[in-house]
This record gives structure tokens, C-alpha cells and sequence, in this order.
């Protein structure tokens, strides 16, 4: 894992007690609220539907055990005992007081981390594959270029007023765990001639204007990453729209402009960024590597796992996935469990996840985008006692990927821009499919679901999306099919009129029950959508 | 009627303007009418409340109670984490 360096731990300090100054100037009436938002949301401190909220960054939702015991702490000591994570591979707390924030940042610095540009109009925390590191089909690991692309945002002056947030996800293999093509930015690490570079894709989004983000170009060299990268913010710095809040995002100017356009602009800069010397030595990245060096396996482990034990045996089929090392898997901790809040953990939960990172996974813990837990670096011979530490916290819920692991935004419960709940109805459906045999004879199914148009819950990119709306002051809900974040990248088409609360479960449960009556031999619900198109579907709901 | 609305500037809590001062209890609001601009720029100056607005209410057997679901919402607390609400007994969905 990439530690601090010096520089580093003195920018973030100073960061703390700057804020700190603030916060008490604020308190102390020395500055407006008007003059204050600003300064707080660039600390990751908003005002939301009922407290001020902190949103902590996970550097491409990477940690230590140590920095996950102190979102537990955190959780604890200045919340309501629970955090919620996010899907951009974040926390936030709900319950946060004004008075307590610039001590949360000076505990979170204790441990290399912070909440900066967690909010405003700038490069957002950078995301990444899950799996990276531990995965067999990766090209390299993308985290040293998402590091590397971390200290090149972090307080980039020329990027900390964009005309709106600017989201940049790296993955490093075909397989795209991270819907990096709904980024801004997506970059996936290639292979050429021996040679690990960048294909970058620009434009991407959901929100109110959903895109898929097309591909500028198709190898950039490592030693020009940064060039690159900047010349595509400097293109949309330069032209985004800044007159209009719901055209500032970079996807409608390269959808505006046109992908070749956009792309001539870039190279036209790039050029021009080449002349300036602004890439860091080839030897700098080797450094940031070399933190993220394979840990030090052990060899000639057992591969057999006992799977005697009937409810574990579900468990590791469905959770636990493939490592490139012999011996090792990869393990994914749901937290979906049925009736519960979609990633929410309570701090009892977050220190159990620390304690069992140190123990069995090398320590190290990802946060995924689908709002999930994983520990990378897991021992087979350890997968028995490590579930049923997880199962007697709470923990060991069976369904990565299946109907009931939602996606699913705070909605009106928490969020000030919501328009309708998101979390009640994520209950209800994962009620209503609680049956694991049934969930498994349904398959992969991403449902996702997002409280107003922001799309924070991803509808636009699930098998199954849910949108809520404000109808006259009554929520309602439409239902949405056929999208995918992965790499089959689409967007979800919207059925036709919306249901309540109760109305959108039975919707879903005829659209899966379609499936299953017309799916042929291993179609995934989304496949067998695709197939048929929307008509049936429609049929199906509608009648 | 009109209430009146906001956050405490430290905690975050969200306050409604009982006549006198400010209160965790939406039952405790009262209506500000006419007065509640001034109110609020009174009330925001002396940093009493922070980011502070009205909101249409009605008033009910049992108090007043915000016309809006988010509002409703906001008095009550979260309405999946009733163990953490301030006003559990508010009804979120209009009969």
C-alpha cells in the first residue's frame, strides 16, 4: 500500500489546521454561512437532510486494517455508531457536528487520510478495480497510475474550480469491475509491444444526461500519463460550460463537441502539454510501484476448502472469487443483508472488518463501488474461520451480484436533493426475494436504485435501474431495464409510467418472472432482456 | 401556516422556531406568518439557526406538521433508522 511521504503528511496537516481555524471563525460569527459553504464542502463537510455529513476519500478504495478501525472509531466516538459506504469506494458519516469535524480530520491524518476534494467542483477521489492486485486478468495493477493521478489532482491549482466534478476511474483489465466507462474519465491499462499504457475513454456520466464515454485514444505511454490527462481537463476547463450547472459536466461537451473533435482538441494540447515537461520521471512511479508490490505469499498452500458446512459452501460460491495466487482467494463481505441499509456498517462491524484485515488478508480491505467490503489476500485455509466470523457479525450474507446485493443511494431518509426514498424500497425487494435458492435460479442481476435524477445509486447503469421522483409530493417510482456498468456498458431504458412503493416490487417480480419463463440456456437477465428487447417486459408490467 | 426551519450552527440539528426560541420538536413550532423573514434574518444573524427557510404546514390534532414529505422526513429523522428518530409518531406518507 502507498504510504505517506513527508510532503504528503505536512499538505494534509496543514489542510487540518486551516480548517480548524475556519470552523472556529464560523462558529465564533466571523464568517456567513455564504462564506463558509465553500470552505466546508472542500473538506468533504456538507449540510444535509438532517446533520452536516462528512464524506472521508478511500484512495481507490484502498486501506490498511489500521485506517479501517478508524472509520470505525470515527463511527463511534463522533457518529451514531454506524457509517455508510458510498459508490465512489468512499465513507460517509451522517451525524457529524461542526464543533467535532476538525478533530475527525486530525484523527483521520493520524492515519493518511482526509476528506479533501470529497466535494466541490474538482477532481473527486480516484476509484478503481476492486480486485487489483489479486486478480489474474489484470495487466498490471492499476493503483500506482490511480496513486500517481491522486497526487497530481490533489490540489492541481488549475483544477480546483472546474466548470463542474470531475470523477476518474483505472482498471487493468478487460472485465470492468468499476464502470469506468460512466467516469469522466476511464482509463484502462493496455498492454502494447510489451508495454503497459493507457486507453483513455472521456465523457462518460450518469445523472440527469447519461453517458457512455467514448474512446479518445487508444494507447497513451506511462511516462505521458499526466500529460495527457491534462490536457483533456484543459480542453474542458477551457470550453465546459460554466452558464449552465446541468450542461457543466464533460460529457455534454464532448457529446456537444463530438468525440473527434474533442479528441483533435486534446491531441492539439497535448502537444503542446509535451513541450512542458510537466510528466514526472519514469522512477517516480516506479516508486509509488513498488508500494504496491505483490505481498509476500506464501507457497505450496492447500487449494482444497471443506465445504461440508451447507450455508458456508453457499457462501464461497457466491462470494469468494478467483486469485492469481495458488492458495489465496479473493472475498467479498456483503453488506446487503436482508433488510438492511445497503452499504451501512456500524462501527462494531467496521473494526471486526479491521481486525479480520490483519488476520487473514495481508492487511489490506477494498470498498467496491456496489457498496461491499472485500479482503484481497485471503488464504483458502482461512475462508471457513473467516465467514463464520463474518456470519456471527452480521456479515456473511451470500448474494454478491445476485438480485438483492443493490446499489442503493441514501434517498430521502438522509440526502437534502432527494425527491423519494431509496432505502425503504430496497428493503422491500430484498424482502420479497430473500429466498437464496430463488435468488441463485435468477443469477447475476444488478439492481440499482437512486432517489432523485443525480443517479448516486447508479439506476441508469443496472439490469434492473429504480429512479424516484416527486410526483406532486407523493413518491414515485420508475423502473428502468437493460443497463450495465461493467463492459458491456449500456443504458437502461425506462418502461413506461411509474409504480409506488409496493407497485415497483411487483413490477420487478414480473419482469423476473418473465425472465425466467423465457430465458434460454445461461442468459443472464440482462442477455435474455437484450434478446427480447423491451416489448414483452412492457407487456409484462403493463398488461 | 408558515413554520420556520433551519440547522443548529454546532450540532447540525435540525430546529424549528417555537415563538421564543428553537426546539428539536416540530410539535413545539409555531406559526410565523407575516413575521417570518425577518425572523430568520434575526434569528441567522445571532447565529441562533444556520441556514434557515419556511416551510407550509398544516396544523393537526397532534401539532403542526410540514406539509412536504422531505419535510416530514426531516422532523421525524431517517424513517429506516427509527431508533434514531427525534419525532418517530409523525406520519411520512399522508393518509
Amino acid at each position: 500500500m502507498y504510504r505517506y511521504d513527508q510532503y504528503d503528511q505536512e499538505i494534509v496537516d496543514a489542510r487540518v489546521e486551516e480548517f480548524r481555524d475556519q470552523a472556529r471563525r464560523r462558529l465564533a460569527g466571523e464568517m456567513t454561512e455564504d462564506q463558509f459553504k465553500p470552505l466546508r464542502l472542500m473538506n468533504g463537510l456538507y449540510l444535509q437532510l438532517h446533520a452536516y455529513m462528512l464524506r472521508v476519500a478511500v484512495p481507490y478504495g484502498t486501506m490498511s486494517g489500521k485506517q479501517m478501525r478508524m472509520l470505525g472509531h470515527i463511527a463511534r466516538k463522533y457518529d451514531k455508531g454506524y457509517g455508510h459506504f458510498t459508490t465512489r469506494q468512499n465513507i460517509q458519516y451522517n451525524w457529524i457536528k461542526l464543533e467535532d469535524a476538525a478533530d475527525i480530520l486530525a484523527d483521520l491524518a493520524t492515519v493518511e487520510m482526509h476528506a479533501i476534494q470529497t466535494s466541490g467542483n474538482c477532481i473527486r477521489n480516484i476509484s478503481s478495480d476492486q480486485y487489483a492486485g489479486a486478480a489474474a486478468d489484470e495487466v498490471a495493477d492499476p493503483r500506482p497510475w490511480a496513486e500517481l493521478l491522486r497526487q497530481w489532482s490533489t490540489f492541481h491549482p488549475e483544477f480546483t474550480y472546474l466548470p463542474r466534478k470531475f470523477k476518474i476511474a483505472v482498471i487493468a483489465s478487460e472485465e470492468d469491475r468499476a464502470a469506468m466507462r460512466l467516469h469522466d474519465i476511464g482509463i484502462e491499462l493496455v498492454k502494447r509491444d510489451g508495454k503497459v499504457g493507457a486507453k483513455f475513454f472521456v465523457g462518460g456520466g450518469m445523472g440527469r444526461t447519461p453517458m457512455i464515454a467514448p474512446e479518445i485514444r487508444d494507447f497513451v505511454p506511462e511516462e505521458e500519463l499526466i500529460s495527457y490527462a491534462e490536457a483533456c481537463l484543459r480542453v474542458y476547463n477551457r470550453y465546459g460550460r460554466r452558464d449552465n450547472k446541468y450542461k457543466a459536466r464533460i460529457k455534454i461537451l464532448v457529446h456537444e463537441l463530438g468525440a473527434d473533435e474533442y479528441r483533435r482538441q486534446v491531441e492539439e494540447e497535448f502537444a503542446h502539454m509535451k513541450t512542458l515537461g510537466i510528466d514526472p520521471p519514469v522512477a517516480e512511479l516506479d516508486r509509488i510501484r513498488a508500494y504496491f508490490a505483490d505481498p509476500a505469499y506464501e507457497t505450496g498452500l492447500p487449494e482444497a476448502v471443506d465445504r461440508s458446512d451447507p450455508d458456508f459452501a453457499l457462501w464461497l460460491d457466491q462470494n469468494v472469487v478467483a486469485h492469481k495466487q495458488p492458495g489465496y482467494a479473493i472475498v467479498n463481505i456483503s453488506l446487503k443483508p436482508t433488510g438492511g441499509i445497503p452499504g451501512d456498517a456500524s462501527a462494531e462491524q467496521i473494526e471486526l472488518i479491521a481486525d479480520l484485515t490483519e488476520r487473514y488478508s495481508m492487511d489490506e480491505v477494498r470498498v467496491t463501488h456496489a457498496q461491499n467490503i472485500v479482503l484481497p489476500y485471503v488464504k483458502k485455509a482461512d475462508l471457513y474461520t473467516l465467514w463464520q466470523q463474518l456470519d456471527e457479525a452480521g456479515l456473511g450474507a451470500s448474494n454478491l451480484d445476485l438480485i438483492t446485493d443493490m446499489i442503493a443511494c441514501p434517498g430521502l431518509d438522509y440526502c437534502s436533493l432527494a425527491n423519494a426514498r431509496s432505502i425503504p424500497v430496497a428493503q422491500k425487494i430484498a424482502q420479497r426475494f430473500a429466498d437464496p435458492q430463488r435468488q441463485r435460479d435468477l443469477g447475476e442481476l444488478k439492481l440499482k436504485i437512486s432517489g432523485c435524477i443525480n443517479a448516486c445509486g447508479h439506476h441508469h447503469a443496472g439490469h434492473i435501474g429504480i429512479l424516484g421522483v416527486d410526483r406532486k409530493g407523493v413518491e414515485n417510482y420508475q423502473l428502468l431495464l437493460g443497463g450495465s456498468g461493467a463492459e458491456d456498458a449500456s443504458i437502461g431504458t425506462i418502461t413506461g409510467p411509474g409504480f409506488g412503493e409496493d407497485g415497483i416490487v411487483d413490477a420487478i417480480e414480473k419482469v423476473t418472472d418473465l425472465y425466467v419463463s423465457e430465458r434460454q440456456e445461461g442468459e443472464r437477465f440482462l442477455d435474455t432482456y437484450r434478446r427480447l428487447g423491451m416489448k414483452p417486459f412492457k407487456e409484462a408490467i403493463y398488461g | 401556516m408558515i413554520l420556520l426551519t433551519g440547522n443548529d450552527l454546532a450540532s447540525g440539528d435540525v430546529i424549528w422556531w417555537t415563538g421564543s426560541g428553537w426546539s428539536r420538536h416540530v410539535g413545539e413550532a409555531v406559526d410565523a406568518g407575516s413575521e417570518a423573514d425577518a425572523i430568520l434574518a434575526r434569528e441567522s444573524a445571532a447565529r441562533n439557526v444556520n441556514a434557515g427557510y419556511s416551510v407550509e404546514a398544516e396544523a393537526t390534532a397532534s401539532g403542526p406538521l410540514p406539509l412536504h414529505i422531505k419535510e416530514r422526513i426531516r422532523a421525524s429523522g431517517p424513517t429506516v433508522r427509527t431508533d434514531l428518530a427525534i419525532n418517530a409518531d409523525i406520519p411520512i406518507v399522508k393518509a
